[in-house]
């Protein structure tokens, strides 16, 4: 939510950076989603909320075609980045995902050092010319994931060593660090204590200054915290998408309205 | 009474025991089977078990002690003037027991009265026609003081034999009593019946542990003997490997060293590439129909018996070396001499462990949780990226483990080499030429009518635990790598 007016104003001006329309995800013979149309503006947290099953994890993997990772997933619909569809033959999907970032659910470091990690991404897509631009990265990045100081005195020791919040802000920085223009997150925070959750929460409304940031998550506290867009997911059908402030205040919808009230869910 | 009967009776006693124990149980808690402790069925079992068991176990002991406890009785008795020139304790004392036998067999089979078997004196009766008559050859005439020793082993082993009926059967009987008397509704028959579970299954895992300290030790006896007739620094540090039976053998497992090592080399080198591409394509490429059939086929290689291998390297796969490499050959050269040789043993015996390293290693590979692979996807890695920086090294201590095994399998196997290897012990680096191996060496040497007591087959007992040596400092190996990666990744 927002304190000021003057910032509520400044975000109603921001491009669309992914446009959606009319998707349909269908598993196998299961309808998983449902006409879904949704704009996911610049420089903006937009949360996806809804009860177990409604099919936001799905539209999330959708954004950056790690659907096509399962065999009987089927993609209809329109989805846009910058103007220009996604799911077109002509795009190769791993460089999408280089474009559009994920962080999983359960934090999943590679069983190597905490400065591999980080520099896997930027390894692959050859975004650092020499050790020095990789150190730079890396540094970088774990400084944009509020990780640095914690592991700056240990970057050989193993990503798997660290613990559950400090490893989810580790695939956090890792993700940054290929230099993403939108970046997903599938309930970053479902398997964090208190205090990691309230850390990742931090560093979400950092990045939110550089990308586009989509985030799934259960806890509607969260949304209402750290997201200034929220679309409500129900039974494949996005119920009502808007303002975090209005949808969380003045629902339009009843459905809306009973799930945030905790009458349904 | 014979064996047989008391193994019935013993049967018997118990089924009995479980029909009476349940009945029992039941009628102590009024045939309401609920305001019992245990379910009826643990009652019938408390007795069965309870008057098998202990008579099992004094049945199994004294049948394994009895015949070694008459043995040193009766050869005590023999005289040494019994033991002629050029034989020895223990060959008297089979040709004893054989007689012991063969007059048994006659009383059983009704040529002799046992009354007979009991007068019988070598004096007055050509014991050997007499049982030849029956069908027991013997190999010479039974001379008096074997008779004696043959008449006493016998009546000691029938008295043996009585004595334990009669004391296992007392001891099945007691076992049913006590617990059959035990028996009432409160009596806690289920945890008494699992305890005895858990005894069995502690004894079958002591069993296999036990039998694997008693190959060793039987080895190591032999191999002390060994090492007591020939000299340990030529065995271990001597370049030549020329046993014969004039008794100037030289025997040096350094050449024998040198060909196992090269072949599993060789093996290794085909089987380990060939292995874990099909276990990556297997488990990250192929469709789930594909997989389904690929992967069955290729364990098919593991069933396929070595010896057919062997046969396969004998006759097709070296020849079509020698037709490459030998003289007159594809290839204009004349690097090989004959069908067998280093790369004909090593190459078939790489095939045979390449289901062995697939299969593993794909297990290992599927193991890898997804999440690493989306991680991995999620940041724009190519499937092939994934597979070699993520998915890899995640597996790789569970592959590391996958090739030793399958390196000690390569040291360990016989029939391969063989057929294939060919059977010249020496140090030579061309790997078409032929060599021999430890596995090779033993086999010839406890083949044919070698003295057991000769340094030339006793030999057979070091080489056999040297490989036992490499091998366990192989699995040894494996166990180390495995845990010190583990410890770095989890």
């Amino acid at each position: 939510m927002y304190d000021s007016p003057a910032l509520e104003a400044a975000l109603d001006q921001k491009e669309n950076k992914i446009a959606a329309k009319d998707v349909q995800v269908f598993y196998g013979d299961t309808h998983a989603i449902k006409d879904v149309s949704v704009d996911i503006p610049e420089k903006t947290v937009t949360a996806f909320i809804g009860p177990s099953g409604c099919g936001k994890s799905t539209f999330l993997r959708c954004l950056n075609r790690m659907n096509d990772t399962i065999d009987i997933c089927r993609v209809k619909g329109d989805i846009l980045l910058d103007g220009e569809d996604i799911y077109d033959k002509r795009v190769d999907p791993v460089q999408l995902r280089a474009k559009v970032g994920m962080v999983f659910q359960k934090p999943n470091p590679f069983p190597k050092s905490i400065y591999d990690n980080i520099a896997y991404g930027p390894r692959i897509h050859g975004l650092a010319k020499t050790k020095a631009d990789l150190d730079e990265i890396v540094e970088k990045s774990l400084r944009r994931g509020a990780i640095w100081d914690e592991v700056k005195d240990r970057l050989h020791a193993p990503g798997t060593g660290l613990s559950g919040g400090q490893q989810q802000r580790l695939c956090i920085a890792r993700a940054v660090a290929t230099q993403p223009e939108v970046l997903l997150m599938d309930e970053p925070c479902s398997a964090l204590d208190p205090i990691a959750t309230a850390q990742v929460e931090e560093l979400i409304d950092e990045l939110r200054h550089k990308f586009a940031v989509v985030i799934v998550t259960h806890s509607m506290q969260q949304a209402a915290r750290v997201s200034q867009k929220t679309a409500f997911f129900h039974l494949g059908n996005l119920v009502e998408f808007g303002d975090t402030g209005q949808i969380f205040t003045n629902p339009v919808d009843p459905r809306t309205e009973s799930y945030i009230t905790g009458r349904i869910g | 009474m014979p064996v047989s009967w008391l193994v019935l009776l013993l049967i018997g006693l118990s089924v009995i025991g479980y029909i009476l124990g349940r009945q029992r149980a039941l009628a102590s808690a009024g045939g309401d089977s609920r305001a019992l402790h245990s379910l009826p069925n643990f009652y019938g079992m408390n007795v069965a078990m309870s008057a098998l068991v202990p008579a099992a176990l004094i049945f199994g002991v004294w049948m394994l002690v009895q015949p070694s406890l008459i043995n040193g009785s009766v050869s005590g008795s023999i005289p040494a003037s019994a033991i002629t020139e050029g034989s020895s304790l223990d060959l008297v004392m089979s040709d004893v027991k054989r007689v012991a036998e063969g007059i048994d067999f006659a009383v059983t089979s009704g040529a002799m009265s046992a009354a007979d078997a009991k007068s019988l004196d070598a004096a007055t009766t050509d014991v050997r026609t007499v049982l030849a008559e029956v069908g027991v050859a013997l190999g010479s005439d039974v001379r008096p003081e074997i008779l004696q020793a043959a008449q006493d082993y016998r009546a000691m082993t029938a008295t043996g034999t009585t004595g334990m009926t009669i004391i296992v059967l007392l001891a099945a009987v007691a076992g049913f009593a006590i617990s059959y008397s035990k028996t009432n509704l409160h009596y806690r028959a289920r945890n008494v019946v699992e305890r005895g579970i858990l005894a069995l299954l502690i004894g079958a895992a002591s069993l296999a542990i036990l039998t694997t300290v008693g190959i060793v030790f039987s080895m190591l006896f032999e191999t002390v003997n060994f090492f007591g007739l020939h000299d340990w620094k030529d065995f271990f540090f001597g370049t030549v490997w020329a046993p014969n039976f004039r008794g100037d053998s030289e025997l040096a497992i350094l050449p024998l060293l040198w060909g196992t090592l090269y072949i599993s080399v060789v093996a290794l080198l085909v089987a380990v590439p060939i292995g874990l591409f099909a276990a990556i394509y297997l488990s990250e490429y192929a469709s789930k129909p594909v997989r389904g059939f690929a992967k069955p086929l290729l364990e098919i290689l593991a069933g396929i018996p070595t010896i057919v291998y062997g046969l396969f390297a004998l006759v097709t796969f070296g020849p079509f070396l020698l037709s490459m490499f030998g003289e007159g050959g594809s290839f204009g050269v004349n690097w090989m001499s004959d069908a067998r040789s280093v790369a004909t043993a090593g190459i078939v015996m790489g095939i045979m462990l390449i289901p062995f390293v697939s299969s593993l290693s794909d297990d290992i590979i599927n193991a890898v949780p997804q999440a690493m692979r989306d991680g991995s996807y999620g940041l724009g890695a190519t499937k092939s990226e994934t597979i070699r920086q993520v998915v890899l090294p995640a597996a790789l201590p569970g592959i590391v483990g996958a090739i030793l095994l399958a390196a000690s399998r390569a040291i360990g196997e016989t029939m391969i080499v063989v057929l294939g290897a060919g059977a010249i012990a020496r140090l030579a680096v061309n790997p078409l030429e032929a060599l021999t191996t430890i596995t090779t060496r033993i086999v010839s040497q406890l083949t044919g009518d070698g003295d057991f007591a000769s340094p030339e087959t006793l030999v057979a007992f070091a080489l056999g635990l040297t490989l036992f040596v490499l091998t366990l400092g192989l699995n040894v190996l494996a166990l180390y790598i495995v845990r010190k990666y583990r410890e770095q990744y989890e």
